[in-house]
């Protein structure tokens, strides 16, 4: 049976509270995984480690954090993602909302498409397949 | 002083899981601090200890290659004090590795004496992150040389290496 998103949103919750020692109550699906938080780089692996555990899925590097393409100069310039690089990250992240990252789509801001809510539409696209 | 606190590894299996013990002595300057006629192994230096055993159990899963370096104590519970005389034993199991980084689940005990009789009982437990850097996110550049795992150190894991029965990744 297909996971709703309410169950997977809860079982991202518990990663997220035990991964960053943060309250259950912080956890809201607009909260910002660095910002709000306070999540680290290393951060990101013990999350996805335990994303793969809780729901018995495998993440290949890259396919949560696309980070290699941000060192491909055809889609980094000047510390700015070019429109190709907007593409790019469109077809690779379907499951995130890009909208406001592309309004200002410098590097160091790219964390903030990371939100709980971007977490738990990745992890539907892998759960129920 | 070398900052090297295992003493000898009694299990080693690359990729999978290590235990290593540290005798716990009087000798030990820093026992003598901590605590003036009450000395009581830190419990940092035993967090140290499990880092020690991970971090190489984890070096040696890629065959010392990788710069690996501790990036997080998920969690550190410890359940008893550890005392001079006594053994400590440092039980690593690697949870899960890629390419980026490895999560350590360690388990530490102590052999002492109970009632006159040997006994192993329970110290605490301690997760852990370790981090390739090399494959950081953010790109950067770390130099080429391994300052983690360099000739030193190799020195050091040949005498521990005599004491186990271990082949490495090629």
């Amino acid at each position: 049976m297909p996971m709703t998103q309410e169950e997977v949103f809860n079982k991202v919750k518990e990663v997220l509270t035990t991964a960053l020692a943060v309250d259950e109550e912080e956890v809201k699906p607009t909260a910002k995984l660095s910002e709000d938080l306070g999540a680290e780089s290393i951060d990101y692996l013990d999350i996805t480690f335990q994303l793969e555990k809780a729901f018995s899925i495998k993440i290949p590097k890259g396919e949560l954090l696309p980070e290699n393409l941000f060192t491909n100069p055809e889609f980094v310039l000047n510390g700015k993602v070019t429109p190709k690089g907007i593409a790019e990250l469109k077809s690779r992240m379907p499951y995130a909302d890009l909208s406001t990252f592309e309004t200002d789509p410098d590097v160091n801001k790219f964390r903030d498409v990371f939100t709980v809510d971007t977490l738990v539409k990745y992890v539907m696209t892998k759960v129920n397949v | 002083m070398r900052w090297i606190w295992i003493d000898k590894f009694e299990k080693f299996e690359p990729g999978v899981g290590a235990v290593a013990i540290k005798n716990v002595s009087l000798a030990e300057e820093h026992l003598h601090d901590h605590f003036p006629g009450f000395p009581v192994m830190p419990a940092s230096l035993i967090i140290e200890g499990m880092a020690q055993t991970a971090g190489i159990l984890v070096g040696a899963a890629r065959n010392f290659q990788e710069k690996v370096i501790l990036a997080k104590i998920s969690r550190a519970t410890f359940v008893r004090l550890v005392r001079p005389g006594e053994q400590l034993v440092y039980a690593a199991k690697i949870t899960n590795v890629n390419e980026t980084g490895a999560a350590i689940e360690g388990t530490v005990t102590v052999r002492t004496t109970v009632g006159g009789q040997p006994a192993e009982v329970p110290v605490g437990t301690i997760e852990m992150m370790f981090s390739h850097i090399d494959q950081n996110m953010a790109g950067l550049k770390f130099p080429e040389f391994n300052f983690v795992f360099n000739s030193q150190f190799m020195e050091l894991f040949e005498t521990y290496r005599r004491e186990l029965q271990v082949t490495l990744p090629a």
